[in-house]
């Protein structure tokens, strides 16, 4: 809480095809974006195009927050930095072994590349039990060896991971302490340190994650901060973190692990910050882009945060992150029938090359997006824009000989069922997500982002019972706005595994106080202005005999065990409608989240107040007919007007069918829908009864 | 047809997400850590007239993917014949019984009739493995049963549930037959909360789509399942594909059971022919008919995962020649193996069979084995009890994308081992070595997975090791020319001295006293393909990273490297694949 924080504040995040940028300035209102193409080489390269292209001033600039996927990205394609792995005699293969699992449930095929390969595992003699005392003492001579065989192949990164470390420590750490001494840099990563819980594989997997990508961040953070103080810059560069919160530069990579995540991160982080100013604290985000859709579920403007994330199969990374769940279809979702005479929606997709047919890259493939624009949903007039040149007659053919032919429909009604099968599925795993974290969908507002998330929003919500849809000013920068609103957050987890009568309340209130006061150190060594602290409690229960936890959220710290008995069987049965009366409860992890926030930054310039019209007449760019399904059977085509996003009065109010376009993505409103704007630019759509 | 393929495909979606909810339902709230963590239920919807699967959650182990259906048909049989009483809404059913549609006793099904209108519409129902049923052997898996009832308590279906209410009678005969009774009645609440959540579910989209839409919905659905998986039959080419598998022994008579199959090609029909195969059999190795045809239509949903789990799925699938063969096993026959790994072998004699005329689709072998380890015994420092479970995984066929997954999870389960330190942390041992299984992998163009090695050591007290695994005698088949994976290997270490089971992969009640130790290696898939073909630079590779070494490269793969790391000598291996 030292030190100030002046002038505008950046946001950019680099994503896998684009690099988005927010700047905000407090004292003047003035809003810049930016929209470039991410060079994934060396993603500095595109956050320098973005703040050019802004025109951001650089040495008048207070803050820079950016989101990576330098990591996430590494990770999936497997091009880690040189890493060696030490370990307990006799478990070197632990990280190749996995869970023994297999990547779906039906199918023998599978493949699984471990982070380290076998020949870079070495093994010392070393053992401690399950209780914490040494079994077999750490062989020095060994360790060494063993070390210098690692720095022989040529590793930069080291794994230092001994079996039951979370339980006693002092073997790994005096490891760490004598391979320092001949290890050529920094990057020696300890089993224990990033998560000290059991379980060698999700242990041993997070701390090779944090090795293998570390030395890579710290490059690229170095990199980045060298151009921008070339540029002028003065001041702090924060990078976003997969639990939503961000971190100095300077330590970033020091829990590289932390930031795989944090695009999908800070979009939901925006979401948040977005929903509780305009009084809808319960969401579930809904970001569908080109390939996936991501959903996560925020509650009183909190996300759900796991630390039992799995960002592939057999790669679990167990930090606190947003529960992020990636589900479904995106809009190059190609559509087939079946041998069966049924249509189906994914999961195979178009990517982004060829793409749909709409692209105009040589797809040849019905795919969502170009069912969307069959049914007037998009711009026709987009596709001028095409260097390949697709007619909209191109597209039609496709659908009417691919789908229509054998469902025995013509080309729109092709589409229109195109449409209802992608949004039955979609609402389906939304619906999943949501009931898996124990949430009924209609208590929830879906905020809908990312290029084609409004494009489906109001027909998901429709299947859904929920009662309204969120669309922000900006949904193509999300997750740079995310950036721009962060706060600093640090999360913390310790295991007590007591039964509830044994359970020295004392005990859990000191854990609270520890990491309370953890947590706020780590916010203080920042050097940014914090307008107040917020600590989160809760705890992780089960009843005995359990092995799943259900997390029981804290209004305070000082709660007696009688207290968590009744909090935890009101949620087990609002969550099961089971009644457990005779059976004790376990109280298996205490939690603490501590969030500095940062000072509330005003949303309302996101649309620029010089561009809105006075009239709704005035905002309408055009009118054109789009295909509305109505009920469940049948559908049909209304003459819709086709509004400017930038152009539409403040305050305003409309019914459906309409269409709000913008620079980066296109809203549906559907008939009987109404929608409204407010203060912030959004917009918030009362889902009618189905037409 | 008056039904729209749209309407269709949405009511489709909707049937299966109303199972996905039951299981995602059933899972979280379960005690049993089977249930709960290694996903041993399923959950599903079921015709009312004949029990035909109609749909079933995405999430279920493999194994009763055939399962439900005859279990929930022949509980329809018995009260039409009035032998089980009709039922009322609010009933809940309870079954376990092996030769009425199951598996072994531990997987106990529930069934709950579903109303619309006052008239019974539907079934929906689930299996859940529950720790233990009773029986001479904590858990169930006893390797020298030679009858059901020393296996564990058996359950007619009756109504466990009766208009709403728990019978709590019935429940007090269950509690006083099972072991560690207290904790099932968290397991019997979620189990049958999951069929309440499906009735809802249900209900809802019943109400929105309309009744009759939605019968008429399940009986095209039915039908065009069976269209999809006869268009994907009509790929296979017309005629007659012969296999065989074997199982080690029944765990009592120490002789091999022989599975033979012949996969004939009819028209749009496949029929699986079992004639041939081995008598049942003394020990717990017999199938009952409901598991076997399970075992062949989980093998087909393997190969081909695009036909959506529906009884239409099954009808062009025909299996015979099963009376009189160990494959349909009659009581008092014992069957606790037959989930576990007869299954398995089933499925791995399909895969043998149809590999050929289904090369890109179909793998070698697979370790095939739940690899069951239970070691039972006093903790003296904990003054109490304790049952141990160690499943292990083992190596996947090689198949025409890729080398074969190592250590990967049984055919028929989808679950994860326990992690070493938890075992640790609960029972009074000490692993000494968790590895892969080095050299296990059968040759082959793409060769099969590793399999694992470990070695495990009892610190205190006394305990007694059983072991339910197989492919001891003959391992994983290779296929197309490739070379079968190693075999299952079991070694016990009493005071020093080296003990090998006599039936190899069973055994039962081995004493341990502190220091003894249990090493066991688990079987590498088959290889795929002929190893002479296979690049030398990828057996150089995996000889680098120590999966088999040069003396093996040499004789498996015909591939001769000098130095380390390791160099290609490509005069030699020409020389050596040339031979």
């Amino acid at each position: 809480m030292t030190g100030e924080t002046s002038g505008a504040v950046v946001g950019v995040d680099v994503g896998g095809t684009f690099t988005d940028l927010v700047e905000l300035d407090p004292s003047t209102g003035r809003v810049r974006l930016a929209k470039v193409a991410s060079t994934l080489d060396n993603q500095a390269h595109g956050v320098l195009d973005a703040l050019r292209e802004a025109g951001c001033d650089l040495p008048k600039l207070g803050l820079i927050v950016h989101g990576t996927t330098t990591t996430t990205n590494a990770v999936l394609e497997r091009k880690l930095s040189k890493t060696g792995l030490i370990t307990t005699q006799g478990f070197r293969d632990v990280l190749e072994l996995g869970r023994r699992t297999r990547p779906q449930a039906y199918g023998m095929k599978g493949d699984f590349t471990p982070l380290i390969p076998r020949n870079l595992r070495l093994e010392v003699p070393e053992r401690m039990d399950a209780s914490g005392a040494a079994l077999i003492p750490l062989d020095e001579d060994a360790l060494i060896a063993a070390g210098h065989q690692l720095i022989a192949e040529g590793c930069e990164s080291l794994v230092i991971h001994f079996l039951h470390a979370y339980a006693n420590p002092a073997h790994e750490q005096r490891a760490a302490e004598i391979l320092r001494a001949i290890w050529p840099n920094d990057h020696i990563t300890m089993g224990h340190a990033l998560l000290s819980e059991s379980r060698e594989f999700e242990r041993g997997v997070t701390a090779a994650v944090n090795a293998s990508v570390q030395p890579l961040l710290d490059r690229y953070i170095r990199r980045l901060t060298e151009h921008l103080a070339k540029g002028g810059y003065q001041g702090e560069v924060l990078v976003m973190n997969g639990n939503g919160g961000m971190v100095s530069a300077a330590r970033v990579a020091q829990e590289a692990a932390k930031t795989v995540m944090s695009g999908p991160a800070s979009g939901v982080m925006a979401a948040a910050y977005t929903g509780r100013r305009a009084g809808q604290g319960n969401l579930i985000t809904y970001d569908m882009g080109g390939t996936s859709t991501d959903v996560a579920l925020i509650r009183g403007a909190e996300p759900t945060v796991s630390n039992e994330i799995e960002l592939e199969y057999a790669m679990p990374i167990h930090v606190p992150m947003v529960d992020v769940r990636t589900v479904g279809a995106g809009g190059g979702s190609i559509a087939r029938v079946t041998p069966a005479g049924l249509l189906e929606v994914g999961p195979q997709s178009a990517g982004a090359t060829p793409g749909p047919i709409c692209y105009g890259r040589g797809g040849e493939r019905p795919t969502i997006s170009d069912a969307n624009l069959l049914l007037g949903r998009l711009d026709p007039a987009g596709l001028n824009a095409v260097e390949g040149g697709v007619s909209l007659e191109h597209v039609r053919d496709i659908f009417a000989r691919d789908l229509g032919a054998p469902l025995g429909l013509e080309a729109t009604a092709a589409a229109a069922a195109v449409i209802r099968v992608a949004n039955t599925k979609m609402a389906g795993a939304i619906r999943m997500v949501s009931v898996s974290l124990g949430a009924d969908p209609r208590d929830f507002a879906l905020f809908a982002f990312g290029g084609a998330g409004p494009l489906h929003a109001t027909a998901l919500a429709r299947e859904l019972s929920i009662p309204r849809v969120l669309v922000p000013a900006r949904p193509g920068i999300t997750n740079a706005l995310g950036c721009v609103v962060a706060d600093l957050r640090h999360d913390f987890v310790t295991t007590l595994n007591t039964p509830l009568h044994r359970l020295d309340p004392a005990d859990l209130h000191r854990v609270f106080a520890g990491q309370a006061t953890e947590g706020e150190a780590l916010i203080a060594r920042e050097n940014i202005e914090i307008r107040t602290i917020r600590r989160l409690y809760s705890v992780d229960m089960q009843f005995q005999g359990q092995t799943h936890l259900l997390r029981v959220p804290l209004d305070r710290p000082d709660v007696d065990a009688d207290t968590l008995q009744q909090l935890f069987e009101a949620a087990y049965f609002k969550r099961f409608h089971v009644a457990l009366d005779d059976i004790r409860a376990n109280l298996v992890n205490a939690n603490c989240s501590v969030i500095g926030a940062r000072a509330e930054l005003d949303l309302s310039a996101l649309i620029d107040p010089a561009q809105r019209k006075q009239t709704l007449d005035e905002a309408m760019l055009t009118r054109r007919p789009v295909w509305f399904a109505e009920g469940d059977a049948g559908g049909g085509w209304h003459d819709t007007p086709v509004y400017w996003r930038d152009h539409l009065p403040e305050g305003f109010t409309l019914t459906g069918p309409a269409i709000v376009q913008q620079m980066d993505t296109t809203l549906l409103i559907e008939p009987g829908d109404h929608a409204s704007g407010d203060a912030d630019g959004n917009i918030i759509v009362q889902i009618g009864a189905a037409a | 047809m008056s039904l729209d393929p749209i309407t269709l495909s949405v009511i489709q979606a909707g049937l299966q997400q109303v199972c996905d909810e039951m299981d995602l339902s059933f899972s979280r709230a379960a005690f049993s850590p089977v249930i709960a963590e290694a996903n041993d239920r399923s959950d599903g919807i079921y015709a009312a007239k004949d029990g035909a699967l109609i749909a079933q959650g995405a999430g279920g182990l493999p194994v009763f993917v055939g399962t439900m259906q005859e279990s929930t048909r022949i509980l329809v049989e018995r009260i039409e014949q009035g032998i089980t009483p009709a039922p009322q809404p609010g009933d809940i059913y309870i079954v376990n019984d092996p030769y009425l549609g199951g598996t072994h006793l531990m997987d106990v099904r529930f069934a709950m009739p579903f109303y619309r209108d006052g008239g019974l519409y539907c079934w929906l129902s689930n299996t859940g493995h529950w720790p233990d049923t009773g029986g001479s052997v904590p858990g169930g898996f006893s390797a020298s049963a030679t009858a059901v009832e020393q296996e564990g308590l058996r359950l007619p279906p009756v109504r466990l549930f009766k208009q709403g209410e728990m019978d709590s009678e019935i429940y007090a005969i269950i509690c006083s037959n099972i072991r560690v009774a207290d904790q099932r009645i968290g397991d019997v609440k979620a189990q049958a909360a999951a069929l309440l959540v499906g009735e809802a579910r249900l209900n809802e989209l019943m109400d929105r789509y309309g009744d009759d839409t939605v019968s008429e919905a399940i009986e095209e659905l039915r039908r065009r399942a069976a269209i999809q998986m006869r268009a994907f039959i009509a790929d296979i080419p017309e005629g007659s594909y012969c296999a065989t598998a074997w199982i080690d022994s029944d765990g009592v008579v120490n002789e091999p059971l022989e599975i033979a199959l012949r996969v004939t090609r009819r028209g749009e029909t496949l029929s699986f022919d079992f004639t041939g195969s081995s008598a049942p059999c003394a020990g717990p190795m017999n199938s009952v008919r409901a598991t076997t045809l399970s075992a062949v239509y989980l093998a087909m949903r393997h190969i081909f995962p695009e036909v959506p789990m529906s009884a239409g799925a099954f009808e062009p699938l025909e299996v015979t020649g099963i009376e009189g063969t160990f494959l349909d096993a009659h009581y008092p026959r014992p069957v606790s193996g037959c989930a576990a790994e007869v299954s398995q072998r089933i499925a791995e004699a399909v895969f043998a069979a149809l590999v050929a005329p289904l090369p890109d689709r179909v793998t070698a072998a697979p370790a095939g084995t739940s690899g069951n380890f239970a070691l039972g015994g006093h903790d003296p420092e904990r003054g109490r009890d304790f049952v141990m479970y160690q499943i292990s995984g083992g190596g996947y066929g090689g198949n025409a994308d890729h080398d074969g997954l190592s250590n990967g999870c049984s055919t028929i389960g989808i679950s994860k081992a326990p992690p070493v330190e938890i075992m640790e942390q609960a029972f009074p041992v000490l692993y000494h070595r968790y590895a892969l299984h080095e050299g296990s992998g059968g040759a082959g163009f793409h060769r099969g997975g590793f399999g694992l090695d470990y070695e495990v050591e009892l610190r205190r007290g006394d305990a007694r090791a059983s072991f339910v695994m197989d492919h001891g005698r003959t391992g994983p088949q290779g296929v197309l020319g490739g070379g079968d994976g190693a075999v299952n290997r079991v070694t016990v270490w009493r005071d020093g001295v080296a003990y090998t089971p006599p039936h190899l992969s069973k055994d039962q009640d081995i004493p341990l006293a502190p220091g003894d130790r249990v090493h066991v290696r688990t079987p590498g898939g088959g290889g795929y393909g002929a190893p002479l073909t296979r690049p030398p630079e990828a057996v150089r590779y995996d000889v680098e990273m120590g999966r088999y070494t040069p003396a093996q490269a040499a004789e498996m793969f015909g591939v001769a490297l000098t130095g380390t790391p390791p160099v290609v000598d490509a005069a030699e291996t020409a020389r050596l694949r040339r031979r």
